[in-house]
């Protein structure tokens, strides 16, 4: 062990901590203000730790909707994910495997559907959704979602099954393993790694999203988290405390995700920015 | 769609040929939009990946005993676009934000403005808060580059004397050629499509100063209700995000063949 402290490591370290003031600052602005009574915020520095901290504010919140928007998250997210993947595992299976005549033409087209900005998309989708009478229901949103994230899926997932040895198969098929069997039994668990990174990349994303919330939904008890905060920041705007408490609980699933599993996390995170 | 006058609603749709976008070539406040996307991908790219370059420097020089540090630093990227948002629209209060408790405490009162309320200003306070949220991004991806060059590279280079200047300019940097320009191009494109972060600050507002596409976009579509119109600027964004990749791509392209 060294002990000397040279020079370079001290402008390292000095630097290192400026930027985490960078970084760090409005967070604890936001979580160290959701402890404050509103009087003492506008009374006092903003920087000073809550003389006594109060818990109202995130009773506040959570006694709130709070629960309702996390709930709908949860359901929106998770049947969106498993949708993807299922959808996306299936068909890769086949791009990377059976040869026929529009394999490469049908892929590309899948593929192509990479570039379009969401955005765009946006008013064909609600005007879909209004006909189809799902407007305003929390079905109308996983549509779309696995619909623009099933072509990233599929890109990366076939990549990854195209890597899967053949042999294994052929064995499995001499051992009397059917189709069905080959895919469950052997190209699924071998995936697996694939299926993780794209589930969190998936989650991730859907997670966050709120353009088409703001678009598709329009009542409280069917909006997202995202849609939740933007609505309840409306709604309570001068009581600052009491927003920053819900930001705060709202960027804490995020945070314990990160905290619990940060290597799969930013693995995840990373997927669709390399390949894209 | 974009050839139509339609409020989404009515029944009655009237085709109205190019009419759409004869008003969208000489409607100012969407050619201010498609210079504020521009203004934002260039500065996107000058600002966010030097200071991504320069962590991810930092925090591969300093090892494992920074590591506490790379998950703080990494926190912006956690949180959703619209919570960013919300959140910056109090630090950037000017009455009790952090912004301004900073200006006070360091003696620079004079400096202290409306950030987010300023025309001239609120683009570039919006930018501040799209490099603080997407730097860790940047970060990340560049030090998981740093960390797959070779460990024999560099003690070559010391015994050879090199300092760790050159280090990183001689050896490093042109190893990370492609890891930088695929960091362009994604900032690029990204940034040619934001919305939630400004919708949520300032709903493109004061007086259209931070208008982008996609938000000038919504309104006409979901507010005003001029979906034909909406559909003429939502056709005009995918035209230019397109024109943008195929034009990058194929210079990268030929940059690499040549």
């Amino acid at each position: 062990m060294k002990t000397k402290v040279t020079f370079r490591q001290v402008i390292v370290f000095i630097l290192a901590v400026l930027w985490l003031c960078i970084a760090g600052a409005p967070f604890f602005f936001m979580v160290q203000t959701g402890f404050k009574q509103q009087s003492e915020l506008l009374s006092g520095p903003v920087w000073a730790l809550p003389k006594v901290p109060t818990l109202s504010n995130y009773v506040g919140v959570l006694t709130g909707k709070f629960f309702i928007f996390f709930r709908n998250s949860v359901v929106v997210v998770a049947g969106s994910v498993i949708l993807i993947l299922l959808v996306s595992a299936m068909s890769s299976y086949v791009f990377s495997r059976i040869k026929f005549k529009l394999n490469t033409a049908i892929f590309g087209i899948i593929i192509a559907g990479m570039a379009i900005p969401v955005h765009v998309t946006l008013i064909p989708v609600y005007l879909l959704t209004n006909k189809l009478g799902l407007y305003d229901t929390l079905l109308a949103l996983i549509g779309p979602y696995v619909a623009l994230n099933i072509p990233m899926s599929i890109f990366i997932l076939t990549e990854f099954m195209r890597d899967i040895p053949r042999e294994l198969e052929e064995s499995a098929r001499i051992d009397g393993c059917g189709p069905k069997g080959i895919f469950f039994r052997i190209i699924l668990p071998l995936s697996r790694p694939g299926l993780v990174t794209l589930a969190i990349y998936n989650a991730v994303f859907l997670w966050n999203e709120f353009i088409f919330v703001l678009v598709l939904t329009q009542s409280t008890n069917n909006r997202t988290l995202p849609l939740g905060i933007w609505e309840y920041q409306g709604q309570y705007a001068a009581n600052i405390p009491m927003i920053m408490a819900l930001l705060t609980l709202a960027s804490l699933p995020m945070m314990i995700a990160y905290l619990v599993g940060q290597e799969k996390l930013i693995k995840g995170m990373m997927a669709g920015a390399i390949k894209g | 769609m974009s050839f139509l006058k339609w409020n989404g609603i009515d029944p009655v749709k009237e085709f109205i040929g190019f009419e759409n976008w004869f008003e969208l070539l000489k409607d100012n406040i969407f050619r201010r939009a498609l210079g504020n996307n521009f203004i934002i991908v260039i500065l996107s790219i000058a600002i966010q990946l030097p200071i991504g370059m320069a962590l991810a420097v930092l925090l591969d020089s300093g090892g494992r005993k920074l590591n506490l540090f790379k998950t703080v630093y990494f926190f912006p990227m956690l949180m959703s676009s619209v919570a960013v948002g919300i959140l910056f629209k109090y630090v950037y209060d000017p009455q009790f934000g952090i912004v301004t408790a900073f200006l006070n405490a360091v003696g620079l009162k004079r400096l202290v403005l409306n950030w987010l309320g300023e025309p001239g200003v609120a683009l570039y306070s919006v930018i501040a808060v799209i490099c603080w949220q997407y730097i860790p991004f940047y970060m990340i991806y560049f030090l998981a580059a740093m960390t797959s060059i070779p460990g024999e590279l560099f003690e070559a280079a010391w015994i050879d004397g090199a300092t760790r200047g050159q280090y990183f300019w001689q050896i490093v940097l042109p190893l990370l050629k492609g890891t930088v320009r695929t960091a362009a191009i994604l900032s690029l494109v990204g940034s040619l499509k934001y919305f939630d972060l400004i919708y949520v600050m300032t709903e493109g507002g004061p007086v259209n100063s931070t208008e982008l596409m996609a938000t000038y976009m919504y309104k006409n579509a979901f507010t005003t209700f001029r979906m034909g119109y909406g559909s003429t600027v939502a056709m005009a964004l995918f035209l230019v995000v397109m024109v943008t990749s195929i034009l990058v791509f194929s210079i990268t392209k030929r940059e690499e063949r040549g």
